[in-house]
């Protein structure tokens, strides 16, 4: 039930911050703060129940439509939890960075942001696959209003974009799972979309691989993973700074929680075969788009970019399937979720204050906003990976996973590392550094952050320190999800990867 | 001799039939136009009611021209209840009109009557009766404001195309018959696959016969490349008629397809079912390439229903291939969430629209999300529909598409059907992103300010708003109705 409660508050509370709007402007954004702060509550709550036996923390069960075998199942263990938690949290984030960025139509944003949060936390619960695909498809259309209606100057295109993209690889991703649950009904008689019902198929290999296909290609496109990127620099830059948050900070998670979660356990051996390729896309993404990064003028899509090479690390030590590698494709998700979140609330900021994201016209700002520079300077250095921020744990136990499996593409990840540090520093150069410049603007508008704003700041900071200094407790989370994932797929896997064995600690040897 | 019991389940037709009848007399005895039209509401409420509750026990041939099982009295129920709330909404839209307006009930009237015969035949001159019936209430219907001095569009442009060319239509449909007569020597749709083995000689009349027919329904379903006449006479005729034509007239058209096809087991001929997949890719491809290059609503609608009549075909072509497979549910299904959304879009047109002024540019529709909230959201919850977003009918629909593809491993229609849909994404989410762009300064007498006539048709937009969502989010009912009246075909 708490899982359901977790969804409705969401949902519910969007609709009467919706409503609220005509009685009062202000009401909409101080509904969504409690709606949020209610959610958080509500997710300790899940945080305190026992997750340690590795199974489900929490679930739901309900038929939904019998006639395909269809439930309405929710169920979370420790991973859905950490995920559950960090969408709870940037949803806090995202109420705070809108608060005095959106006046317009205020009660119809932040229900969409709410509902946004709503669809991604069922995402992150739901374990019938068709439900799974419902609340997949339910995030995008919130998502698409946010960017539509309060993005910026190309707002009709980059949402329209950001729809397609999503929309088109997600119907190859309901083929699949129609075609799984048309498997089950073929080997078992009976139809069903129900997860640990489609683990037991045994699906033969030139088959499995193509549904695994369509399953990677619906998540791949959400990471980004290179060849289907080409969205999200669009979306990122056009959206208002929350859109931003959500986009960067949850819903590119969705993508790399759907590849650990669906695409490999359920088809173990077609992943095998698939993992070199995938890893040489990932370390091509880093590469790529650090380099891509680094040519940019637009800081959002400076950011957007490095968001993609960030998340290359993620499917780099997924398809490592190793659990050093698994936990650093955690670690980095959270990691990055709050990284990258609050260099676009800082990009969002500097925009909001200057009506400019080109980092052509910036210049010397560390003279009049020496707190947003500071605090720019820091996020920076978590995303290039300073040893004792999260990130640095999260690439690293990537890393190293992978090494153990594919020498050739972590070592040409690894040269990503270096390309963080340019253009992260680049950023700091340009816009903070140098002379001042303020050609294109009165300098009374550039002003510092005030106290709410570093409040939020302080809170990814504190997050990213405790991830970085003791990041214990998160992996204990993780680990027993990861050990039975790894355990139901190594007897398959075991014979087509050399997989090393595994010190059981390995997290308390940081 | 008929005896009354044969008559019974009749019953709907006999009541439709009769309320145009009774509207007619009191039309003749004194105009009213608020009482032609509660007089043909409450007809086809009262004919739905009957046949919903007729339709748990009713299984039985009537004289050899109808059947009336489940499936029939199935889509009786939505014939009658789609053709009610069009003759609701007809109502605010012809309220001004310069013109004698009651009788266009009495053509509502008579279409369903078309329309509910042709859901229940199972035989070729019922087949006629019914889609003659039909067509001709609908050259009057697209033709009506003919004599408004201020009407909007080119309704006689729009009824004489429609006229010709559907003329033609029937034409291959009735020589095709005449073929099939020919060998087989009996009207009824009786399975051409288990004919005598002497007339095999004559396979190549038999595959004839059936492209010919296939052909005039295709042109009646406006499928590709039989689609020409489409967008014209949708934007030519009267809203409430374009609503009638696009949703009550391919529904009865497509379940007579499937009842033919089944019947006949016309798709066990070699050739059939390639020429079908290929109508199904043409139709997908063509109805959403050309959508994107229009202006206008009315037509966007036209090319979309070009397009969702190619899905379709898609579980036609399946429901040979899987033999019982679940595909004739899934057409079935398709179809009622097809009506249930594009019914929604025209009463919102149609709504916002009169006789005199129709608003059916896109760009008109600029900013009706901060002008009228309500409308706009369901506006926007019906163009996802059809663009087959979740929480609407239009995913369940196009999920049951996709099993019934993947069940068959139609990969190539399947295929069609991603790139398709893909397409449709953009020019539906044109219409939302320019619904929701900010108001245009001088926009203010394009929406007519709505009288206290309107508020009926207010009722069944939200009507069919709930049913959208409600459908899209617990479809359970209707799916298990649907299995169990599928089975009767």
């Amino acid at each position: 039930m708490i899982l359901l409660a977790l969804i409705s508050i969401l949902f519910v509370g969007g609709l009467i911050a919706w409503a609220s709007e005509s009685v009062d402007a202000n009401f909409p954004r101080i509904i969504a703060l409690i709606t949020v702060i209610v959610e958080l509550a509500v997710v300790c709550l899940l945080l305190l129940q026992d997750s340690s036996a590795g199974g489900w923390v929490a679930s739901v069960d309900a038929a939904w439509i019998p006639r395909f075998g269809i439930s309405f199942y929710l169920a979370a263990d420790g991973l859905s939890v950490l995920m559950i938690a960090l969408t709870a949290f940037l949803g806090l984030i995202a109420v705070g960075s809108a608060w005095s960025e959106i006046h317009e139509r205020a009660g119809f944003f932040y229900f969409n942001l709410l509902w946004t949060l709503a669809g991604v936390i069922g995402v992150f619960t739901a374990l019938d696959l068709f439900l799974f695909f419902f609340f997949w498809e339910i995030m995008l259309i919130p998502m698409y209003f946010i960017i539509a209606i309060w993005g910026h100057e190309n707002k009709n295109y980059a949402a329209m974009k950001f729809f397609i993209f999503t929309q088109v690889s997600g119907m190859l991703m309901l083929i699949a799972i129609v075609m799984m649950a048309y498997l089950h009904f073929v080997e078992f008689g009976n139809l069903s979309f129900k997860y640990q019902d489609l683990l037991n198929l045994s699906v033969a290999n030139p088959l499995q691989f193509w549904i695994m296909l369509g399953f990677f290609i619906g998540f791949a496109t959400k990471l980004p993973s290179v060849p289907f990127h080409a969205w999200l620099p669009d979306a990122h830059s056009q959206a208002p700074t929350a859109g931003s948050v959500i986009l960067a900070g949850v819903l590119l998670k969705t993508g790399a929680y759907g590849l650990i979660r669906f695409a490999i356990p359920l088809f173990p051996e077609a992943s095998a075969q698939f993992a070199p390729f995938a890893m040489g896309l990932a370390a091509f993404s880093i590469l790529y788009c650090a380099k891509v990064a680094f040519a940019q003028s637009d800081i959002k899509r400076l950011i957007a970019y490095t968001s993609v090479s960030h998340m290359g690390f993620v499917t780099l030590g997924i398809y490592a399937w190793n659990e050093q590698a698994l936990q650093g494709a955690v670690m980095t998700m959270l990691a990055h979720g709050l990284s990258a979140a609050a260099l676009f609330m800082l990009a969002g900021g500097l925009q909001h204050r200057i009506h400019t994201r080109n980092m052509n016209e910036m210049g010397g700002f560390w003279i009049h906003a020496p707190r947003m520079a500071v605090v720019t300077m820091f996020f920076s250095i978590a995303a290039l990976g300073m040893p004792g921020l999260g990130n640095f744990v999260g690439e690293f136990l990537a890393l190293l996973g992978a090494f153990q499996v594919n020498v050739l593409a972590t070592v040409a990840s690894a040269f990503g590392l270096i390309f963080a540090s340019v253009y992260s520093l680049w950023v700091i150069q340009k816009i903070f550094q140098g002379g001042y410049c303020d050609s294109h603007f009165e300098v009374s508008k550039l002003r510092d952050l005030d106290r709410r704003e570093m409040s939020y700041y302080a809170l990814m900071m504190f997050g990213l320190i405790w991830m970085g200094l003791y990041p214990q407790p998160f992996l204990d989370l993780a680990e027993p999800v990861l050990t039975s994932l790894l355990a139901s797929t190594q007897s398959v896997a075991a014979t087509l990867i050399p997989i090393p064995t595994l010190t059981p600690t390995m997290g308390a040897g940081l | 001799m008929i005896s009354f019991d044969d008559l019974l389940p009749l019953l709907p037709l006999l009541i439709v039939t009769l309320t145009v009848v009774v509207t007619m007399i009191v039309i003749g005895i004194r105009r009213s136009f608020i009482v032609s039209g509660a007089l043909t509401i409450l007809g086809l409420l009262l004919a739905a009611c009957v046949a919903m509750v007729m339709l748990p026990w009713t299984n039985q041939q009537v004289t050899p021209l109808l059947i009336i099982d489940q499936y029939s009295l199935l889509f009786t129920v939505i014939t009658c209840v789609a053709s009610m709330f069009i003759a609701v909404f007809s109502f605010p839209y012809f309220f001004r009109l310069d013109d004698h307006k009651e009788e266009f009930y009495l053509l509502v009237g008579l279409a369903t009557v078309g329309a509910i015969v042709m859901v229940s035949s199972n035989h070729f001159i019922s087949t006629v009766l019914g889609l003659e019936t039909l067509s001709m209430s609908l050259y009057g219907m697209i033709a009506y404001p003919l004599h408004s001095k201020d009407s909007a569009n080119y309704p006689l442009e729009a009824s004489v195309k429609y006229l010709i060319l559907s003329a033609c239509a029937s034409c291959f449909i009735l020589f095709g018959m005449a073929l099939v007569y020919a060998q087989t020597g009996t009207l009824s749709f009786t399975s051409l696959a288990v004919l005598d083995p002497e007339l095999v000689l004559h396979e190549g009349y038999t595959v004839v016969a059936l492209l010919l027919i296939s052909t005039g329904m295709a042109f009646k379903l406006s499928l590709a490349p039989f689609h020409l006449w489409t967008p014209d006479v949708y934007e030519g005729s009267p809203l409430p008629a374009t609503a009638y034509l696009a949703t009550v007239g391919k529904m009865a058209m497509a379940v007579l397809l499937l009842r033919f096809l089944t019947s006949t087991e016309a798709l066990s001929f070699g050739a059939i079912p390639v020429v079908f997949s290929l109508i199904a890719i043409a139709s997908i491809i063509v109805g959403n390439l050309l959508a994107l290059l229009q202006e206008n609503l009315k037509r966007i609608l036209a090319y979309s229903s070009i397009a969702h009549m190619g899905y379709l075909l898609i579980a036609v072509v399946s429901s040979h291939v899987s033999g019982e497979g679940i595909s004739v549910e899934a057409i079935s299904f398709y179809l009622i969430a097809y009506v249930v959304m594009s019914l929604g879009a025209f009463a919102i047109l149609s709504t916002l629209s009169s006789s005199e002024n129709e608003i059916d540019q896109v760009t008109d529709y600029q900013g009706l999300f901060w002008r009228s909230p309500w409308l706009a959201t369901m506006l926007i919850a019906m163009l996802l529909s059809l663009a087959g977003i979740p929480l609407t009918v239009g995913f369940i629909g196009k999920f049951y598409i996709f099993f019934a593809g993947v069940e068959s491993s139609l990969w190539v229609l399947l295929a069609a059907l991603v790139i398709g849909s893909g397409i449709g994404l953009y020019y539906y989410l044109r219409i939302v992103y320019i619904i929701l762009q900010p108001l245009k300064a001088r926009q203010q007498t394009s929406f007519p300010i709505a009288g206290i006539e309107s508020v009926s048709s207010y009722f069944v937009i939200g009507l069919l708003f709930l049913l959208l969502i409600l459908l899209g989010v617990y479809p359970s009912p209707l799916v298990s109705l649907i299995k169990s009246a599928s089975s009767f075909i």
